[in-house]
């Protein structure tokens, strides 16, 4: 069924009660084509494409719960292309093109809002560093605008600009960032690629690798039985590093907590997101009203999807410094996600060294915005055995040959990225 | 999460820096410097890792945490 005006008026008519499921819950097969492991928005991208655009469509999800209870559906749905480096920029620039005719693609409200995303500078050298961002991002063909003072209050007049330690001087606006409804993400690529075929099972926890005799990939053994499949494709954010290990595999990969956190519902108060540069905070506004905001991760070795106190202090005083009137807000829920933090800040799209096992992994705090790229290039790496063009750099093995994608300059400090 | 430093006693965890799994050992020769500088086991479940009490005692010291549940069950001078 594709949605349309008549058909809502029609469902109108009858009160709304007769819409049905909008994909299938499926039971395993025997075997499939390509097995992918996780029900995230990246896994479900992943299907989508092998179906849409390369006509494989005996294709299988494996979803340990249910789709986007991960971190597909606890972020805080800022998407954005505004990175520095070569090896960054055309894919998420490919993954926000993506985002524009996601809907049409897709027959689906995603609400996708283009309401843009400003990062703030409190100095010069902050400046500076954003002007070379800008001008990075520009030769890319992508939209970034310097912006001065009074150009940021005219957009976001009740900032505290005066802040005695970090005036605000300045920002850098990428006007076709916005956010996205995570939930309706997941489900809108859910609804597509059932429609084409693909078998969502959830409740279906992968619990071992299975090869033949020659070490390459045969399928998945699962709590709900084996089920064989000609390629294995793993897509399950934070728990990247324990699907490696089921293959005997050691990844570059940290497991970190982030939380996020959501206000009452207030009248429209927050233009578009907005990052302070000087305390690790950053705020968007949902379209249902809520606040919605976050900061750095904890910053220890985690798998328990919650956070700690710590955290959620750094992050209040950052919302206070930044705006006091947030004070006057009530919090209404917090919660963490668990997600891969790789040695240079940046994904892995690649084939697994086992034939037949390809990793979508290390996606840090940021894969929300990667979603409708990383599975377009993660199909296209599972169809045609290459790399697709926007996704060269993201290879497993860069790590050892210093080819590495680290936009913040850590190094190999996955809590620090 | 707080921490039992050994020679501080229970203190926020605030008070310290993470350095992460404290198995990784630097090795002689340069062929496994890839292994020791980017690769980790990443455990889900009990972990021995490096803390650095910056704004106490400044020593290393090793903690025994569940990194699935984050209950923390002894800490132990580094050296
Ligand atoms: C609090 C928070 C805020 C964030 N904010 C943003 C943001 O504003 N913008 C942005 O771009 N990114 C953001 N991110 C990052 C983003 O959410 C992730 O990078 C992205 O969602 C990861 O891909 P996914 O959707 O496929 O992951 P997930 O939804 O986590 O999917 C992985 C799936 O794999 C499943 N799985 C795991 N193990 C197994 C197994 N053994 N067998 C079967 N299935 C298994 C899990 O159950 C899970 O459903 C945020 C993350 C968090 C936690
Ligand atoms: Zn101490």
């Amino acid at each position: 069924m594709r949605f349309s005006i008549f058909n809502l008026a029609a469902h109108a008519l009858t009160g709304h009660r007769r819409w049905t499921p909008s994909w299938r819950d499926a039971s395993p097969k025997a075997g499939y084509d390509v097995v992918i492991i996780g029900g995230g928005g990246h896994g479900l991208a992943t299907a989508f494409y092998l179906a849409k655009v390369h006509g494989i469509t005996n294709v299988a999800i494996v979803e340990k719960g249910w789709i986007g209870g991960g971190n597909a559906g606890r972020n805080t749905t800022i998407i954005r292309s505004n990175y520095g480096l070569p090896g960054n920029e055309p894919f998420y620039e490919w993954s926000m093109k993506l985002w524009e005719g996601l809907e049409q693609a897709l027959n689906y409200n995603a609400m996708v809002s283009q309401r843009g995303v400003l990062n703030l500078c409190h100095s010069d050298a902050q400046r500076d560093a954003y002007a070379r961002r800008g001008n990075a991002m520009r030769l890319h063909g992508v939209d970034a605008e310097l912006l001065d003072r009074n150009q940021v209050r005219a957009m976001a007049p009740f900032m505290n600009f005066d802040n005695a330690r970090f005036p605000i001087q300045g920002g850098l606006l990428q006007p076709r960032g916005g956010t996205a409804r995570h939930d309706a993400v997941n489900w809108g690529y859910a609804r597509a690629a059932s429609a084409l075929g693909v078998d969502i099972i959830q409740n279906c926890e992968v619990t071992g690798l299975l090869t033949d005799n020659q070490g390459a990939m045969t399928g998945v053994e699962t709590n709900r039985g084996p089920i064989r499949a000609g390629k294995v494709g793993m897509a399950v954010a934070g728990n990247s590093s324990r699907l490696a290990a089921m293959a005997g595999l050691r990844l570059p990969i940290e497991s970190h907590v982030l939380q996020a956190f959501v206000s009452e519902g207030l009248k429209p108060v927050i233009p578009g997101v907005i990052t302070f540069g000087a305390g690790h905070f950053y705020i968007s506004q949902s379209d249902k009203g809520g606040l919605v905001f976050g900061g750095d991760i904890d910053g220890y070795n985690s798998y328990a999807q919650r956070g700690n106190l710590p955290v959620v202090q750094d992050v209040c005083e950052g919302g206070m410094a930044l705006m006091p009137m947030i004070g006057r807000a009530r919090l209404l829920r917090s919660w963490g996600g668990i997600v891969d933090m790789s040695m240079d800040g940046s994904p892995i799209i690649d084939h697994a060294p086992v034939p037949g096992l390809y990793l979508n992994a290390g996606w840090c705090y940021g894969g929300f915005k990667a979603t409708p790229a990383s599975g377009w290039c993660f199909a296209h790496l599972l169809a045609t055995d290459t790399a697709h063009e926007t996704a060269t750099a993201f290879r497993l093995d860069r790590f050892a040959t210093g080819d590495l994608i680290d936009e913040k300059g850590q190094g190999a400090h996955p809590n620090l990225h | 999460m707080r921490i039992p430093c050994p020679h501080c006693g229970t203190r926020e965890s605030q008070e310290f820096v993470y350095r992460g799994d404290a198995a990784p050992v630097r090795p002689a020769d340069d062929g496994a410097m890839f292994d020791y500088v980017y690769l980790r086991d990443n455990v889900a479940g009990v972990m021995r890792e490096h803390w650095y009490h910056a704004q106490g005692c400044r020593q290393w010291i090793v903690v025994t945490r569940d990194t699935r549940s984050h209950a923390i069950d002894h800490a132990e001078f580094a050296r």
